[in-house]
């Protein structure tokens, strides 16, 4: 227990910190690599729990796709020099706003987290197995069978964001040559083969 | 405080929670940590259904986090790439310059 509530509080001033440092750091890469140390953290305390696999996921489709996807845009955007500053130079007028509505936020979330008391029969509907399956099993055994509609629409979803991103970012260039297969599909050989009559001791001329 | 429990995890979330809606408002340079900012509200959702699923003893929130991840990454996906064309159209994708609707 002691070694659970170690790894739980360094883990979590980890992420706390590095949640802190992605809202107000100097440059964006800064920003795009503490919240790639937030999403370790955090897929660690996932892992420490008892939720392995959501974690694994978080480290393998956060950390290893969406975080560098991040990276690639701010370092293609070149917006590596746009400093945010919104806390020295010109003053901004969102301060207070944003301070009432996220303190608010916190604390409402504090008053229901310190009023908070277990349900005397909330184990009683339980369907985590701790017997001998995995986390992993576990959640294959629910995911496939009971919540199939919502994996094949979380599917849906994501083949539909592939197809608008594809589509926002295409975009025709001019003056670049590319291959046209149609034009190499329909060649037909009588207007690409020509069958030459050699005399001898003469030789053919090619394109004249 | 040694004995780490519900409590602690939804703390931990509430604080997260906080910083994200924080950093959407603090944040007047880059549209960009504005979405990160999202990314970080979403990570303290995950945390909330992760910590009552444990503590309940119920697989389902696990199910409806993985769905959660699912949406994150597809708005990840798509916010990135209008930002990406919003900069290949005006060249510049600070919040104060994002003015098109006022006319």
């Amino acid at each position: 227990m002691i070694a659970h509530s170690i790894f739980f509080y360094f883990f979590s001033i980890i992420a706390i910190f590095s949640s802190l440092m992605v809202i107000t750091s100097r440059s964006t890469v800064n920003s795009v690599f503490f919240l790639i140390l937030d999403f370790i953290s955090v897929g660690c305390l996932f892992i420490m729990v008892g939720a392995e696999f959501l974690g694994m996921i978080i480290l393998i489709v956060y950390v290893g796709a969406v975080a560098v996807l991040f990276l690639f845009v701010v370092m293609m955007l070149n917006v590596a020099e746009q400093k945010q500053s919104w806390f020295i130079g010109k003053k901004s007028n969102h301060l207070p706003m944003g301070l009432i509505v996220s303190v608010l936020i916190f604390l409402e979330l504090l008053v229901v987290v310190g009023g908070w008391k277990y349900k005397d029969n909330l184990m009683s509907s339980s369907t985590l197995d701790f017997s001998n399956i995995s986390n992993t099993h576990q959640l294959g055994l629910v995911m496939y069978t009971d919540y199939i509609l919502y994996f094949q629409l979380a599917g849906i979803i994501l083949l539909l964001s592939m197809i608008g991103a594809i589509l926002l970012t295409f975009r025709e260039r001019s003056g670049v040559k590319k291959q046209s297969y149609i034009s190499q599909i329909s060649r037909s050989p009588d207007s690409s083969v020509e069958l030459k009559e050699v005399e001898s001791n003469k030789g053919v001329k090619i394109d004249d | 405080m040694i004995d780490i429990g519900l409590g602690h995890y939804l703390s931990l979330g509430a604080i997260i929670f906080f910083l994200g809606v924080m950093g959407i408002f603090l944040n007047r340079k880059n549209v960009i940590v504005i979405l990160m900012s999202i990314e970080l509200i979403l990570l303290a959702v995950n945390i909330n259904l992760i910590s009552f699923s444990i503590f309940s003893g119920d697989i389902v929130g696990q199910i409806f986090t993985m769905l959660i991840l699912t949406v994150a990454a597809a708005e990840a996906a798509i916010g990135l790439a209008i930002i990406v064309i919003y900069y290949r159209n005006k060249g510049s994708i600070r919040v104060e310059d994002i003015h098109g609707m006022k006319g």
